[in-house]
């Protein structure tokens, strides 16, 4: 488990990131999201040690991070950059002879992924020579070929159609299911709600929330309802619910227990018909807008 | 608002991908025997690539053939130039003035002419390029005749001189001493500005591509930036020794026709010395280019490490007769590669002197590796403005 430990850190005038803390589980795909400036980029790079905190620790299961544990997590920079002509199998062998794998063990891993990531033909191609969306993969590749223990990717799937991202998650699963810490961010916040098994809120340099999403769910929101009738629904304001929206026969409204729910249910049914009485289920999208406001 | 800042939510509720990992207790790796890569294996990677990179690239094998070619070229026909353009000189003479003339040898040929006059005629018609004719004034016995500039060698050739006694007949020829000064000089300003634009031009795109990043998560920037430095190096090293030795093939082809005679200590020094010296250059470069983040701003980042190495090129043209300049230019890092091995051919100074220059130029190597690694460092992940050397020493 990495953890980071009231994390801070400034450029200039600028704090950055405010006593971050939160923990990436081994085993589990963490999703890291925030708006722009939030301090995704910046903490990223404070766990892999390109940057120094100001003040804070970056822990390894209780222990302070070591150079070592570093050097063998597998990293995906914000900002993609490969040797446009160089060969991406040479790259990718390059990147894990630096890692300290031999070159038979480098070949080998390369070749391997570029298999899975669907550019087993353009092996030989200089990085100049493929599409954005074959860079990006080469890019995740690179991430991937000296067996890491954690990956830290910034925005893997930005630039991927939707068949790479889903060979991509498999890629990515196949590494957390190891027993590997994977922490990602991304802008694309429904594939975090379909990949991620825990998510970590940015905002502003503050974690804002974390947890699995069904957490996030219970805890950053009350449940809501949406009760739609036959005739006015201007009644529902007076049985102690919140309403949030209103609009002729439908209304939905936050109730603190599903009893309280039933019993609005039960007024409906009494004054007339009733179309259609659910829990609302809230994507994402909404909770980390309603977050990070 | 309803969400409570920074409240960590820990129940055990499952997620729908791992069913059957609960928090924190999934199979973890062992990750306490991990460790980075042994640094000189890493710096052996980085080299390596380095090596691979220029050997690949056609411009660089190029411009090594016609260098080659041009060097060889050079060393083989350079020598017999003079042959070509040396011409005979035809002269009038009459029969007084014959045997004197003939007297000089094959490059003036007599032409024998009838009388003064008919020799001042040939001049003038341009048949002959001087005339010479007895004469009772000069103390020669003899006038030369010429159209407008004084015919010097003749001149020179008819004269009396007193005799000479040459006290060190092998002192070197100043000629000589000048072209030796300009080959080290080239050498030493072409190997470290052209391999020092080549190392600056891969620190940045490494930083401009972004791949850095990646490394500096792998690996020390040090690694790094000795890779870059080491794997040149011997590319520069390499180059060097190639064309040392076209241009001593050439000589050998020629035999003679350069008395090279006591250069081989002055090569070995400056090899010595070239070595040291290129690494602090290199190391200089990189960590200039480090600075900039856009390959169009290298020139004006590297410019004053251009000028360190433009210093003793042009300081061995100016000054490479004058024994004071040069054995303080001996004891300058950036000019020692030069004047050392210059000063070793002249037999000025004595031996301690010279390794007195060679213990500066590694001490001030070791200081601007160190200077160099600290500005690369602290730069090479900062992109968009120039970093100035201030901002980048102060971290």
């Amino acid at each position: 488990m990495i953890s980071l430990r009231d994390v801070n850190r400034s450029f200039g005038d600028h704090r950055v990131l405010k006593d971050i803390s939160f923990d990436i589980r081994p085993g589990r795909m963490t999703g890291f999201v925030g708006g722009n400036g939030a301090g995704k980029t910046t903490t990223m790079r404070i766990i892999l040690g390109v940057l120094t905190p100001d003040s804070g620790s970056v822990e390894v299961d209780g222990a302070p991070i070591t150079p070592g544990y570093r050097a063998n997590i597998g990293y995906m920079p914000e900002e993609r950059g490969l040797y446009p002509k160089m060969q991406i199998l040479d790259q990718l062998v390059y990147l894990a002879r630096l890692h300290g794998k031999t070159q038979k063990e480098a070949t080998a891993n390369a070749q391997g992924l570029l298999e899975r990531l669907g550019l087993g033909e353009r092996m030989k191609d200089p990085l100049e020579d493929l599409s954005l969306g074959n860079q990006q993969r080469a890019q995740i590749a690179a991430a991937l070929v000296h067996d890491p223990v954690a990956l830290i990717l910034d925005e893997p799937f930005s630039g991927l159609d939707p068949v790479a991202v889903d060979t991509t998650v498999e890629v990515l699963r196949d590494v957390a299911d190891s027993g590997a810490p994977v922490l990602f961010s991304s802008h694309q916040l429904d594939v975090v709600e379909r990949l991620c098994d825990e998510l970590v809120i940015l905002a502003d340099g503050q974690v804002h929330a974390q947890g699995t999403r069904q957490e996030l769910l219970a805890s950053a929101t009350e449940p809501e309802w949406e009760l739609h009738v036959d005739a006015d629904t201007g009644w529902v304001r007076d049985t102690g619910v919140r309403v949030q929206a209103f609009d002729g026969g439908r209304v939905r409204f936050a109730a603190s227990s599903p009893e309280q729910a039933n019993q609005v249910l039960a007024e409906a049914q009494r004054r007339g018909t009733v179309h259609h009485f659910g829990q609302t289920s809230r994507t994402l999208h909404e909770i980390f807008k309603e977050t990070i406001q | 608002m309803m969400t409570p800042s920074t409240e960590t939510v820990q129940s055990t509720q499952n997620s729908p991908h791992v069913p059957n990992t609960g928090s924190g207790t999934a199979t973890t790796r062992d990750t306490r025997g991990l460790r980075r890569t042994p640094f000189w294996q890493a710096v052996g990677v980085v080299s390596g690539r380095e090596i691979r990179v220029r050997l690949a690239s056609k411009a660089f094998i190029i411009t090594t053939a016609i260098m080659l070619g041009g060097i060889l070229l050079g060393s083989l026909v350079l020598p017999r130039l003079s042959d070509a353009f040396s011409s005979t000189e035809t002269v009038a003479v009459t029969t007084a003035s014959q045997s004197e003339v003939a007297a000089l040898g094959d490059d003036v040929e007599a032409m024998p002419v009838d009388s003064a006059e008919a020799a001042r005629a040939a001049v003038e018609s341009g048949e002959a390029s001087a005339a010479v004719v007895p004469s009772g004034d000069s103390p020669t016995g003899l006038t030369v005749i010429a159209e407008r500039d004084v015919p010097t060698g003749l001149v020179q050739a008819l004269s009396q001189s007193p005799a000479v006694e040459l006290l060190d007949p092998n002192a070197p020829n100043p000629m000589l001493v000048y072209f030796i000064a300009l080959g080290f000089g080239l050498v030493f300003f072409m190997a470290a500005s052209l391999f020092g634009a080549t190392i600056a031009q891969s620190v940045v795109e490494e930083k401009q591509t972004r791949i850095v990043e990646i490394l500096l998560a792998t690996v020390p920037a040090r690694a790094i930036l000795a890779g870059k430095v080491i794997g040149n190096s011997v590319i520069a090293l390499g180059q060097v020794a190639l064309f040392a030795a076209a241009a001593l093939l050439g000589m050998q082809i020629n035999e003679d026709t350069l008395p090279l005679d006591g250069l081989g200590m002055p090569i070995l020094w400056f090899v010595l010395l070239f070595a040291v010296g290129f690494v602090m250059l290199a190391a200089l470069y990189a960590a200039a280019a480090s600075l900039v983040s856009r390959s169009e701003d290298i020139g004006s980042a590297t410019s004053p490490v251009m000028m360190l190495v433009m210093l003793p090129y042009f300081a061995v043209i100016v000054f490479n007769n004058n024994p004071d300049i040069l054995r303080v230019m001996s004891f300058i890092p950036f000019s020692a590669p030069v004047a050392v091995p210059l000063r070793v051919y002249l037999g000025e100074g004595a031996l301690w002197e010279h390794l007195l220059s060679l213990g500066i130029l590694l001490a001030t190597t070791a200081v601007v590796l160190w200077l160099a690694s600290r500005v690369y460092e602290r730069s090479v992940l900062r992109t968009g403005k120039r970093i100035s050397w201030k901002q980048a020493l102060a971290g």
